[in-house]
């Protein structure tokens, strides 16, 4: 298979990018896209010139690095999936690819398609995780938790934190990353102690981050790579207001 | 009351104030459509209810200014939440996304503007009857002359039919998305909430323009 790509192409935070034509040849059609990307950085370096930066790392889907828009689509035409995912027979022969980063304020662009996602991770340091002390491994069933809430709690924690939902969002806004996260700990009895504190915290570092709010679109359940619903956000909501009007805590 | 100041300017508690004011909003569209009917039953009905309307002025200039400033409050902090949000997302991608969105969702400022732009008119028109000078010869609560005249108009007419439709794509995502605000949603009852939000836009829309359609159509005389 043969491909034009348009890449963006940036040397770094402050420069203003731009796109770059590119020729490829002799794609399987077996190859992922990051193996298609691979091979166009080989060809770059034996002709002496700069490699296309992206980030990846574990190329299975789970670590939540890969983030390119692909035609204007976070992680490209096939949903449920990672960008690392995604092999080139989804594409047709000699079909022209647009590859941007995500662009998002909050996400700024280091080089090429890589960009800085450290805002998520201020997010989960504001009360992404459980503190309590989790000893010795507990007898099983200790703490009884139906099988449709841990279900619904799993559906959530399949967040990678790839950063899909805010770079589809046309707000940019990180809400169903915080929702899952939220809706995962306080769904289940070890996270609930925090869940007042956790959601105040969540949601006012997500806006200082300077994400948009959620306007329901839902284009980011559609780009998510796990499928995680926009229901999760409505649980998120459902949280936030308990947390400000009925606890003790302020936001 | 700095948390109430805090949590009304968050993120989600902005959109929480969008939600409410819009639901108040929609309550009044229903109130304001049953009134609408009495046309259907004749020139001294509709004027009839006129006239009480304007009755106890305390009772309506207290209802008037409830409405307004849910009205304003409705736009400030749409206009809060647009801003903050073009300066979250500075930079569009060059190729347009294929639709991973309802139309109705990505338009709400757009449909919001029109239908704020036919409030104006219709203010104008009705309300304060500035727009046409027919209208102070007619006696002072002659409601059912006034609709007589106006919607002999076909740009009348139109101009009143594009609005209500555009009220019902508004209406149609924003009844839905403000239980979504609220926390609302399960899948038991998700398709009832989406399904009626969507049958009351639509009953709203064809509500409202039947009565410039029947009188352009001379089925009310």
């Amino acid at each position: 298979m043969r491909f034009t790509l348009f890449i963006w192409r940036q040397s770094n935070k402050e420069e203003k990018g731009r796109f770059k034509k590119y020729q490829v040849d002799d794609i399987s059609s077996s190859m992922s896209f990051l193996e298609m990307l691979d091979l166009l950085n080989e060809q770059l370096i034996n002709k002496n010139e700069d490699p296309v930066t992206f980030d990846h790392d574990c190329r299975e889907g789970i670590c939540g690095s890969c983030s390119l828009v692909i035609n204007g689509v976070a992680h490209g035409p096939e949903r449920g999936t990672t960008a690392c995912q995604l092999h080139m027979r989804s594409f047709k022969d000699g079909e022209t690819i647009h590859i941007e980063p995500w662009r998002a304020k909050s996400f700024p662009i280091n080089k090429d398609l890589s960009t800085n996602r450290r805002s998520f991770d201020s997010i989960i340091q504001s009360g992404g995780f459980i503190s309590i002390n989790s000893g010795s491994v507990p007898d099983a069933n200790s703490t009884p938790i139906p099988k449709t809430i841990a279900d619904k709690a799993m559906d959530a924690a399949a967040c990678i934190g790839c950063g899909a939902c805010a770079a589809a969002c046309k707000n940019s806004s990180a809400m169903l990353f915080v929702a899952a996260k939220v809706s995962q700990l306080s769904s289940l009895p070890q996270g609930k102690a925090e869940a007042d504190k956790r959601v105040l915290k969540m949601i006012s570092t997500h806006d200082k981050e300077g994400f948009g709010s959620c306007t329901n679109t839902g284009a980011c359940e559609a780009v998510c790579p796990k499928e995680i619903s926009i229901g999760h956000i409505a649980k998120l909501n459902r949280e936030f207001i308990r947390a400000a009007f009925k606890s003790d805590l302020n936001l | 009351m700095l948390w109430l100041k805090r949590i009304l300017f968050s993120s989600v508690g902005c959109k929480l104030v969008v939600a409410l004011t819009g639901l108040g909003l929609v309550g009044f569209l229903v109130a304001h459509l049953a009134g609408n009917f009495l046309v259907f039953v004749g020139p001294e009905a509709i004027n009839d209810y006129a006239r009480q309307l304007r009755k106890f002025p305390l009772i309506l200039w207290i209802l008037r200014l409830g409405l307004i400033s849910i009205f304003f409050i409705h736009i400030a902090f749409t206009i809060r939440l647009t801003r903050l949000n073009k300066i979250s997302n500075p930079q569009k991608y060059a190729v347009p996304s294929r639709e991973l969105s309802s139309f109705a969702s990505r338009s709400m400022i757009l449909s919001g503007l029109t239908v704020l732009s036919f409030v104006l008119y219709h203010l104008a028109h009705l309300t304060f009857r500035l727009t046409n000078p027919l209208f102070e010869q007619l006696g002072e609560y002659d409601v059912y002359a006034m609709l007589l005249i106006s919607f002999q108009n076909p740009i009348i007419v139109c101009f009143y039919i594009l609005s209500v439709c555009l009220l019902m794509v508004h209406l149609s995502h924003g009844i839905s998305s403000s239980f979504q605000t609220f926390g609302i949603k399960h899948l038991k009852y998700n398709k009832i909430v989406e399904n009626s939000s969507i049958a009351l836009s639509i009953f709203l829309a064809l509500g409202f323009s039947s009565i410039p359609i029947s009188i352009f159509l001379g089925l009310i005389q």
